[in-house]
């Protein structure tokens, strides 16, 4: 690897430095724009006491939900977790912690992170469970609750195209939670559909500069759908 | 009689405005997206990063990455926009959506909401429902008025953890249309045939009926 090339060519080497109980944060929405190979990677590892952070936790047998076989998450800080009988009932047998966050919390917890802000305060979630043991304040007559930033040892994320340099392209709505949790890792390693010489892509439309991006793998990707619906 | 799940969205769809920025939730609320009045242009926002989601893909356009945020694949309409969680996040807290919709077990007549978790049943999360409410301009709330065992839906005060609070500003049930504020759950139209007394008697909390309260009419 040389100057600003971010290529890595196996996925050994793209989760390098992953250990015992590191906090990972995943882009990704349901199973779209998830980086599977980074996760099937992490469960060949056998890294264990994660935590782990991510809208969703994947479904059994993809996704996420693979780390959930040989108990891998020790703690998942997510906004929905429906779709993955294994993690009710590691849930219930209180084998897994959670931490139900809602959803533009969550984002803007792993935005925040990588922008180096501590905490915000948001109107969403004041009133409710969410709210316990969280500072209130009012501003103009409203009241807002203090939420804390995420950071993590590591960031995993899917995008479409990627340069040399680490500039990222998510495609359609695969970008989703990607491009907050790219920021918010100490080291962001995005597995991507192709990879482009520096310059080819288009500096303005680049969703996820280079300057948060350490390694960048080519994945060939299974792109499993959750729930096809058509209007045939 | 009350109201199928298809004419409570036909009812919802009747607050639509033209040029309205509208989040459906899972359930009825997706059902208002096929009852838009002629003459009007409505975009639909979907929050994991869709502004204009059109209709569902033939089977030829499916595609892994074009979901929505029930994790169902859509179409993008012309002129739709495809941005990040934090984005669109934003444009719901900021204000900017113009309506949501969304479902509900209960509401209470200081316009609480409660929709998303029961205790000691499994717990699957919020999604973006906390969100949704503590930041859109205007809410409506599509439920059933009583539960099948004939409990109210439409309380004093929610018994389950909340989701927002202070926060519906209308209800349109199987039997009703009904407007929150000042405290208290104000009538404003009947589904045809239903009398005033039958509303009256599955309205838990306090309910103000004013003159007479037309039907609904579609």
């Amino acid at each position: 690897m040389a100057g600003f090339d971010k290529v890595v060519s196996s996925y050994e080497a793209a989760m390098e430095g992953l250990k015992d109980g590191d906090t990972i944060i995943a882009g990704g929405f349901g199973l779209c724009g998830i980086p599977e190979g980074l996760i099937s990677e992490i469960k060949r590892k056998q890294t264990k006491n994660l935590t782990v952070v991510s809208n969703n936790c994947g479904v059994d047998d993809f996704g996420l939900g693979i780390l959930l076989h040989d108990k891998q998450i020790k703690k998942i800080i997510a906004s929905y977790v429906g779709e993955n009988a294994l993690f009710e009932k590691q849930l219930l047998d209180g084998e897994i912690d959670v931490v139900l966050t809602p959803q533009g919390t969550l984002a803007e917890k792993m935005r925040a992170g990588g922008a180096g802000i501590p905490a915000f305060y948001t109107a969403t979630g004041y009133g409710t469970p969410v709210a316990e043991g969280k500072e209130v304040k009012e501003f103009d007559g409203r009241p807002y609750i203090l939420e804390e930033s995420i950071t993590g040892e590591f960031a995993i994320v899917k995008a479409w195209k990627a340069d040399r340099y680490g500039n990222l392209v998510f495609r359609h709505t695969a970008m989703n939670f990607n491009p907050m949790a790219a920021t918010a890792g100490k080291i962001t390693v995005a597995e991507v559909e192709e990879i482009v010489e520096p310059g080819e892509l288009e500096p303005s439309q680049i969703h996820t500069p280079g300057i948060y991006v350490n390694r960048v793998i080519k994945g060939d990707f299974e792109k499993r759908i959750e729930r096809v619906t058509t209007r045939d | 009689m009350a109201l199928s799940r298809e004419q409570v969205a036909m009812r919802v769809a009747q607050e639509l405005q033209d040029g309205y920025y509208v989040n459906l939730g899972i359930g009825i609320p997706t059902l208002v997206a096929n009852y838009v009045p002629e003459g009007i242009e409505v975009m639909l926002q979907s929050e994991n990063g869709l502004l204009g989601m059109g209709a569902y893909p033939s089977k030829d356009q499916v595609d892994a990455d074009m979901i929505n945020a029930g994790k169902e694949t859509v179409t993008a309409a012309t002129g739709a926009a495809i941005f990040n969680s934090a984005d669109s996040f934003a444009m719901i807290r900021g204000g900017h959506v113009d309506l949501t919709v969304l479902g509900a077990f209960e509401v209470d007549q200081n316009g609480n909401i409660a929709s998303w978790m029961i205790p000691k049943k499994l717990i699957k999360g919020m999604g973006g429902a906390m969100d949704l409410v503590a930041g859109a301009k205007n809410i409506i709330v599509t439920m059933t008025h009583a539960s099948k065992h004939g409990d109210s839906k439409l309380l004093e005060s929610c018994t389950l953890p909340l989701t927002g609070v202070n926060c519906v500003k209308k209800i349109v049930t199987d039997l009703a249309v009904l407007e929150v504020k000042d405290g208290a759950f104000h009538l404003i139209e009947r589904a045809p045939g239903v009398s005033v007394d039958e509303i009256i008697s599955k309205t838990a909390g306090k309910l103000l009926v004013e003159g007479d309260v037309p039907e609904m009419v579609f």
